[in-house]
């Protein structure tokens, strides 16, 4: 079909950029940063042609595949490598590649007299190619190629810096974790496949309703469990804070924009599964997101590190949109997914020029006053700050709000508490980081003179702080909406009526103003010291619980790593050292002290061998004779 | 003319074989060993010739042409064999060559 006809070119122009790069890196030297983002960025305007065909048919014929090659055939089962272009894959694919776009040019400038400038282009671009094939694929087998291959790529980037031990580590913790959600994932697919007899999304989604309760809770559960390994949601959250160690426009591209986004989208996409549990994997989904959503945002509110602040916001951001998955809220997630990278995306880059120009500081009790010094990082940082407590008009208020109606249409009010809570919560943690970096007297660490972003990196600050102001009007009602866009992909949204329409964002509006009110009576003005002191004396042991991150990290090292490690340990010293070992040792001893004794017989003496030779004759031919006689 | 029978020629064979074999083992000169392995395949000659005779056919005789041809091929490698051992030791007693052992 036409319409799909660029898509493979759309996840071929990245792929081609990462093996040139990858291949002839070090002979292309300074050129990689440009032909990296030429790719994406040529990968950017193909989606944005594909997007406008679209438009340009009937919104239910907005939906078309193209298959590129046969990927795996065996007796009845076929599975291709196709693609398949609708409402919900060209959204992601214009997030994917337009947010990816400026954080390649970002980089440029960030990654400037890095050693290993052509490596980091090019993994960038081999993640961006398997991100797209990710939201693409128009099955399972191929989601998965994608969703393990942004796996790979976030643990080469978070260990891109690999002479650190601790980002090292970082990598190997997201890798392992994320193993267990995969895991999960796969049984997913295993199930879905066996239940059903395909892979390919669209069918899966028509028959679902066919699997029955039982299997269908079963998939969707397995299902969501991989999704809370690549989207950091509770129980499997703890790598993307450690994840901060990769180099930050990294931390903004992959763990904050698109790759933690992919649980979102696939649950999405496979909404018809979960219905068809009868609302049990939904509810999972949506009180897993909802306490994720609120678990991060008071361990967000603990930390001083401004990169994992803005991890634990991702990953509090990212329970938001679970949550709204879990009232069948579909295009409000993906509505959020979108706001959120671009706002996040922005304040990580943010934080990436703050440590550019600090030296690589990421204390925020070593600064202050930034504002003073940088001034367009400072504004477009407080877009974000704003967009993402829900601030009108900003990017945040529309989608969140979104959510929390939905939440409340859907009768829930529990799921709405929490998130109207968090609301409050992530509005204080972000005017905390604002305040604490960014006002008050010019304070920089040692040694380091803070400078504004160099001109490339403004270049993709700007844009993404211009988005954050405006991006709520991709959903503005009564426009073009992107909810009555994504409708035929993922079914109708309710939106709320009567009396309601104004109260519910009002409400959400009075969350995020009062947490940032008591951000601000907290750390800045008259008195802000002894305020604090009193908090922190009122919240106890909560507030120390919270400085150690719930803690979490070191129960999983006591109940799992530990066990693991004895379990490994009694492996490789017992069952192999001595086990294993011990019967190959033993054979190898046996043989040798056999040996020892036996090579005596080896005199070296011609005639003793001639004499042994002469028996072995007598004996041979007696015994011949014996035959012949007694015969 | 009388005609021998077959089994004196047999018996005066197993002899010479025997006084191969002992020479062989007991003694250690290399060219007196070699000698006496000389014997012992003279000795299967006569036993080849003395069957041949018996039954009436050439076959016998024809094996132990194969015997000699071997045996002076063999001594040739065999004399140079002996012949270097003893330019190298300055003896030839192969008591002396036991290198190959433990």
């Amino acid at each position: 079909m036409r319409e799909a006809g660029l898509a493979p070119f759309i996840v071929g122009l990245p792929l081609l950029g990462a093996v040139v790069l990858l291949v002839f890196g070090r002979r292309i030297g300074r050129a990689s940063g440009l032909i990296a983002s030429g790719a994406i960025g040529l990968a950017f305007v193909l989606g944005v042609i594909t997007f406008v065909r679209l438009l340009g048919l009937p919104p239910e014929e907005r939906e078309a595949t193209q298959q590129v090659f046969d990927f795996i055939t065996v007796g009845d089962f076929s599975t291709g490598v196709s693609l398949l272009v609708d409402q919900l894959s060209v959204v992601m694919v214009l997030v994917v590649t337009g947010v990816g776009t400026l954080i390649h040019i970002y980089s440029i400038s960030y990654m400037a007299g890095d050693p290993r400038y052509s490596r980091f282009f090019g993994y960038l671009n081999l993640f961006a190619a398997f991100m797209l094939l990710l939201v693409l694929g128009d099955n399972l087998l191929l989601l998965y190629v994608g969703w393990e291959g942004v796996g790979l790529c976030s643990y080469l980037l978070i260990g891109f810096w690999f002479e650190r031990p601790i980002a090292a580590t970082a990598a190997k913790k997201a890798f392992l974790v994320n193993r267990v959600g995969d895991f999960a994932f796969m049984i997913g697919i295993f199930v879905l496949f066996v239940s059903l007899g395909t892979l390919d999304l669209l069918a899966i989604n028509a028959n679902a309703a066919a699997m029955g309760a039982g299997l269908s809770t079963a998939a969707g559960l397995l299902l969501f469990l991989g999704a809370t390994g690549k989207s950091a949601q509770i129980p499997l959250y703890v790598w993307l804070p450690d994840a901060m160690e990769g180099p930050t426009p990294v931390s903004a591209l992959i763990h904050a924009a698109t790759m933690v986004t992919a649980g979102v989208y696939m649950v999405a996409r496979l909404s018809p599964v979960f219905e068809a549990s009868g609302g049990a994997a939904l509810t999972v989904v949506g009180y897993v997101g909802a306490l994720t959503a609120l678990w991060a945002a008071l361990m967000a509110s603990a930390e001083y590190d401004i990169k994992r602040v803005l991890a634990y916001s991702t990953i509090s951001q990212l329970g938001y949109m679970f949550l709204a998955l879990g009232v069948g809220a579909y295009s409000a997630a993906i509505f959020h997914l979108v706001t959120h990278a671009f706002f996040k995306a922005l304040m990580f880059l943010g934080a990436g020029a703050i440590m550019h120009a600090l030296g690589g500081e990421v204390d925020m009790r070593r600064m202050s006053g930034l504002r003073r010094a940088m001034p367009i990082v400072a504004y477009t940082f407080a877009a974000g700050v704003l967009a993402i407590s829900g601030i009108i008009p900003f990017a945040g208020f529309f989608s969140k709000d979104a959510i929390l109606a939905s939440a409340w249409i859907e009768g829930n009010f529990l799921l709405w508490g929490i998130g109207t809570v968090t609301a409050l919560l992530t509005a204080f943690y972000m005017a905390r980081l604002y305040i604490r970096v960014f006002e008050g007297p010019l304070e920089t660490p040692e040694g380091t003179h803070a400078h504004d972003a160099p001109a490339l990196m403004a270049a993709a600050l700007i844009p993404l702080g211009v988005l954050s102001v405006i991006g709520g009007v991709i959903n503005l009602p009564g426009l073009v909406t992107l909810e009555h866009f994504l409708e035929p992909a993922l079914g109708e949204s309710e939106v709320p009526t009567g009396v309601l329409t104004f109260l519910l964002p009002g409400l959400a509006l009075v969350a995020g103003a009062a947490g940032l009110f008591i951000g601000r009576r907290l750390y800045m003005g008259e008195g802000a010291e002894a305020r604090r002191a009193r908090v922190v004396a009122a919240g106890g042991p909560l507030v120390e619980a919270a400085r150690n991150k719930f803690y979490v990290d070191r129960i999983y090292a006591a109940t799992i790593v530990a066990p693991g490690r004895a379990l490994a340990s009694f492996c490789a010293d017992v069952l192999d050292g001595r086990g294993i070992e011990g019967v190959v040792n033993g054979t190898a001893t046996f043989i040798g002290r056999s040996s020892q004794s036996l090579r005596h017989l080896q005199t070296g003496y011609v005639r003793t061998y001639g004499v042994t030779f002469l028996f072995g004759v007598v004996l041979v031919f007696g015994f011949l004779l014996t035959r012949v006689v007694l015969a | 003319m009388t005609e021998v029978a077959p089994s004196y020629f047999l018996v005066l064979a197993a002899l010479l074989f025997s006084i191969g074999v002992v020479g062989a083992l007991t003694r250690r000169n290399a060219i007196v060993i070699f000698m006496f392995i000389e014997l012992m395949l003279n000795a299967v000659n006569l036993v080849f010739v003395t069957f041949s005779r018996m039954w009436g056919n050439l076959d016998g005789q024809v094996l132990v042409f194969f015997v000699l041809v071997v045996a002076a091929a063999e001594a040739v490698v065999g004399l140079a064999i002996i012949l270097l051992i003893t330019r190298r030791r300055e003896s030839a007693n192969v008591d002396d060559a036991h290198l190959l052992r433990w």
